[in-house]
């Protein structure tokens, strides 16, 4: 097989008409049912071991299968791959490959100017087209002209070369999408053995499986070269990522491992208590996996009974989480409270969606940002931060961890369908160089115990294990005296407490880092972001600057409390331009918090992710207006 | 004291006494009202099962019975309404050496947290549920609850309810409930005997204890509890022994066809050899069921023990997985897990 692959190798320097790119954006497309999650995870992680950098989306239908070749059905995925660092998942893409009418019809809006589309020409009958919603078969009616169309008999071609192997067609048809991944292949000029190694562990026991996926992977290539089907192919080169080692992550895989390592940093066991809701679940299923870690999941009847359980594993001195989205924060905000009356540790992870109630479930928003800072009865003070890329999930619930165990409070983590199932590399740290945890906990037979002494500096309690000795007490949602910790409804010590638990939150501020300014310190315009939108946001300044404009780019992972020098960074610029996928939450927190500053504000509530286009354009138009 | 099976709870080194759990704080429960009873039942109980006082710990919702936590001088969490069985579920898993002990009341576990509650018990957790049934909202003064007889006049049914209420044993018993256990308030040495009972139960123990609200349902339970007519409406089960009552115990339940029926020994015929045993450790619920239903006029109502199955528990099945993984799995330390899978070197 070595040699075969060697072979086509020459082929593929003796093409021609080789094109230099920077970096690609491909999408795949097709019905639920025709493995587009599965072939964009072969081809990022061959992308990866080529030494590319890369980020990826996957665009799927809330339906499990929705009704075959229609628009609900299609399911897609996204990879942005490149010699240079990888930001974003890509606005518009170079190549889309179409395995059905359906998700060409849906997608072509996505794919730029002249771009390459790939379709299964099989899949254009009469009546798949029609039921996509197309009058006459747009591979004839010369609707596509202007694209560089190529018309591949994906189907026929599998069905072919697996009938020399006895596979009837229905088992056949289930290995189409290996044939469109072997044009990719030919198209970038990428070896097969990362895809092949993955076939061989995959389907271990079954190696007719493993044997016709090679063969139509290979047909697939060979077809491409042979056909001279492709007008030209990419060439990307390596990109300049710093040395070490890595691996493709996404956004949920990375915030359940950064939780992980945060309970083995700071000696806790882990607890997550936790109900499934789309797109948060994987973070559930992954820490599942990982009862070797000690790691007890508990799958909860509600989303209520997930947070109330992680209340009660976080007195008993675990690490306790709980995971959802937008309408579960809804159900917790209750049980939310009760962890900032006991001042408990607890980190909720809301995987932001389109909202509001069920809203978009597989779409992305920034909309539970006022839910996440306001969004409880009484004065109900939490840490917010927020995580903004898929690998930094990983960092982001580490330090929400963190916060929440060395200040006993609850930290709301706010990532988003776009992070939590995107994906990019990620450079694989050692356990030992993350930063300590030193959980404030209480020593047995501490004579000056009391629930609710504070640490002078920190203002944080102490946190006392049950099973100590001498340090028994109770604590509820019913206000507490200061210090001893007895119910009381003293009206000065409720305020007492009001503001010792705000300011206990304010103090956060010491301990997180300070804003940083990508570009200059002053200027005409200072762009804001925050969470999932960093990509975008930062590509489009890049662009900007690159043009000799003073625009300038601060993106807030840490939302409750601010970076002490918020008011600092804020001051230097003429202009503020706050960027987020929400009506505008994160600029009235602002106004609210820094007010007097000249804010202005581009928002999107479409449930997708920002382009980098559509962002330059706003700041050059904001730049000519000056 | 007890002697569990597994995940031992650590014993205390010295023998311990009800002043050992008395709380510092004023008890805020009106005069005459069930819980002090309850109250003083479980401090009599906790020293009994030679358990550490720092191993044991109160949950409790809310309502009046929720204030327990307060009162008893062990951990404690005072949730909030409907939870604290979500809350001791989390407290049981992430702690299996704990003795975990829940206060709750008719509307907080019945009403707002009955999701809890079914889960808890379907799931086998090992936490013992004491359940304040004063068929009344008693905290917001008044109101009826899920188990307020039909028809009757509070202040949220003027004209009478118009509910179905609950029976607590039934719907223990239809979550798959392992232990189920009752008594009246008016009865301390029976309370404290289930408790007992229900501490040595591995898996999620109700204890329903009929509870008399002097305030706003009044003698609610009076027909069964009244000293009067006790023995003639009450029927105390112990394992083993048979299903007697009546003042002269000489009034007994036997199974007639698939039906329950109260006999007199000595009439139609009628002898003890006719009675049922009670054997509250058999697996399968029916009879459990049918005994958890009985309700007066037409039956005695069942006290005591009625189910103690054994099955596995959540609790003890979560430590055997971990176990078993920590002993297969490659995975050992977040390192290993970093680097498991498919990882490449960038130079």
């Amino acid at each position: 097989m070595p040699l075969k692959i060697n072979f086509l190798k020459i082929m593929l320097k003796t093409n021609s008409n080789v094109i230099q790119r920077e970096a690609v954006v491909v999408k795949f497309v097709g019905d639920s049912g025709d493995g587009m999650q599965l072939t964009g995870t072969l081809f990022s992680d061959t992308a990866a071991l080529a030494g590319l950098d890369l980020a990826t989306f996957p665009d799927y239908p809330a339906e499990i299968r929705a009704p075959h070749n229609t628009i609900a059905g299609v399911s897609g995925f996204q990879v942005h791959v490149g010699a240079k660092k990888i930001e974003t998942t890509g606005d518009l893409c170079d190549v889309l490959v179409a395995m059905n009418p359906a998700s060409l019809k849906s997608n072509l809006k996505w794919a730029k100017p002249g771009a390459t589309i790939i379709v299964d020409q099989d899949s254009f009958e009469e009546a798949s087209y029609k039921k996509a919603g197309y009058t006459v078969n747009p591979l004839e009616d010369g609707s596509l002209s202007s694209y560089n169309l190529v018309k591949a008999p994906i189907t026929s071609f599998t069905r072919g070369v697996l009938k020399e192997k006895g596979i009837d067609n229905k088992t056949a048809d289930k290995s189409k999408n290996m044939f469109a991944l072997g044009i990719m292949y030919h198209l970038f000029g990428w070896s097969f053995k990362g895809t092949y190694e993955f076939f061989d562990k995959k389907f271990k026991n079954k190696p007719t499986v493993i044997e016709s996926n090679k063969t139509v992977l290979e047909a697939g290539y060979s077809y491409a070269d042979t056909v001279e089907a492709l007008a030209s192919v990419y060439q990307v080169g390596k990109a300049a990522i710093p040395p070490g080692r890595y691996r493709n992550i996404t956004g949920n895989v990375a915030t359940a491992w950064g939780f992980l390592a945060a309970a083995e940093r700071s000696g806790r066991p882990i607890f997550l208590g936790s109900y499934p809701i789309t797109p948060a679940t994987e973070i559930l299923i992954e820490l599942a996996k990982y009862k070797s870690l000690g790691a007890k999941v508990f799958q909860a009847e509600d989303e209520i009974a997930g947070i109330c359980s992680a209340i009660g594993a976080s007195y008993t001195g675990s690490l306790a989480l709980t995971t959802t989205s937008g309408p579960g924060l809804s159900l917790k905000s209750e049980a939310i409270g009760l962890a900032v009356m006991t001042e408990l540790p607890l980190v909720i992870v809301d995987v932001q969606r389109g909202g509001p109630s069920t809203g978009l479930p597989t779409k992305s928003e920034q909309s539970d940002l006022y839910q996440a800072l306001f969004g409880r009865n009484g004065e109900c003070p939490a840490v917010v931060v927020a995580a903004s890329t898929s690998a930094n999930c990983f960092y982001f619930a580490y330090m929400a961890a963190k916060i929440a165990m060395e200040h006993m409070t609850p930290v709301i983590l706010l990532t988003d369908g776009y992070l939590g199932n995107g994906s990019q590399l990620f450079r694989i740290p050692k356990a030992a160089d993350l930063p300590a945890i030193h959980p404030p906990l209480a020593k047995p037979n501490d004579p000056d115990y009391q629930p609710y002494r504070r640490d002078p500096e920190t203002l944080v309690r102490k946190w006392a294990l049950p099973g100590t000795e001498g340090l028994r007490h109770r604590i509820g949602g019913l206000e507490k005296e200061d210090g001893i910790g007895n119910i009381s409804t003293d009206p000065l010590n409720h305020q007492k407490m009001v503001d010792l638990r705000d300011a206990k939150v304010q103090k956060v501020a010491d301990y997180i880092p300070l804003q940083e300014v990508a570009g200059e310190k002053e200027g005409d315009l200072l762009v804001v972001s925050w969470g999932g939108t960093l990509g975008a946001v930062q590509e489009a300044v890049e662009i900007m600057q690159a043009k000799g404009e003073k625009v300038s780019h601060a993106h807030f992972s840490y939302i409750m409390p601010l970076p002490k020098n918020t008011a600092e960074v804020l001051s230097g610029f003429k202009k503020i331009l706050v960027c987020e996928l929400n009506s505008g939450q994160f600029v009235n927190y602002l106004k609210m918090k820094h007010h007097g500053y000249n804010y202005m504000q581009y928002n999107k509530v479409q449930g997708l992710p920002f382009t980098v286009n559509e962002l330059t354009q706003v700041l050059t138009q904001i730049q000519e207006e000056k | 004291m007890i002697n569990k099976q597994n995940y031992t709870i650590e014993r205390s080194s010295v023998e311990l006494t009800k002043e050992d759990f008395v709380s510092d704080q004023m008890v805020k429960w009106c005069p005459g009202c069930g819980s002090h009873a309850i109250l003083s039942s479980v401090a009599n109980v906790f020293p009994k099962l030679g358990y550490r006082k720092e191993n044991i710990m109160m949950v409790s919702g809310i309502g009046c019975s929720s204030r327990f936590p307060y009162y008893v001088n062990t951990y404690g969490i005072h949730g909030i309404h409907g939870r604290a069985a979500a809350i001791s579920s989390g407290v049981k898993i992430a702690n299996p050496h704990l003795s975990v002990w829940m206060a709750t009341g008719d509307g907080d576990s019945l009403a707002i947290g009955g999701n809890h509650f079914i889960h808890t018990i379907r799931r086998n957790i090992d936490i013992n549920i004491v359940l304040f049934n004063n068929q009344i909202y008693g905290l917001t003064k008044g109101q009826y609850s899920p188990t307020t007889p039909m028809g009757s006049v509070t202040k949220t049914s003027p004209q009478g309810t118009i509910e179905h209420p609950f029976n607590p044993g039934e719907l223990v018993l239809g979550a798959q409930g392992t232990f189920f256990a009752r008594s009246p308030d008016s009865n301390p040495r029976l309370m404290t005997e289930i408790m007992f009972e229900a501490a040595k139960h591995d898996g999620t123990s109700i204890i329903e204890i009929l509870e008399n609200c002097v305030i706003f349902a009044d003698r609610t339970h009076d027909a069964v509890t009244n000293k009067e007519n006790r023995d003639d409406r009450q029927i105390i089960l112990r394992n083993g022994d048979p299903m007697l009552f009546g003042k002269n115990k000489d009034k007994g339940i036997r199974l007639n066809g698939t039906r329950l029926e109260v006999i007199t020994i000595g009439q139609n015929g009628m002898t003890e050899d006719d009675v049922l045993v009670h054997d509250m450790y058999e697996q399968d619920p029916g009879l459990h069921l049918m005994l958890a239903k009985m309700s007066y006029p037409h039956f005695p109502v069942a006290m005591g023990v009625i189910r103690a199955a054994i099955y596995p528990t959540y609790d003890d099945m979560v430590e055997e997985q971990i176990t078993y993984a920590k002993q297969t799995s490659k995975i050992r330390s977040v390192d290993d897990l970093l680097n498991s899978g498919d990882t490449w070197e960038i130079n």
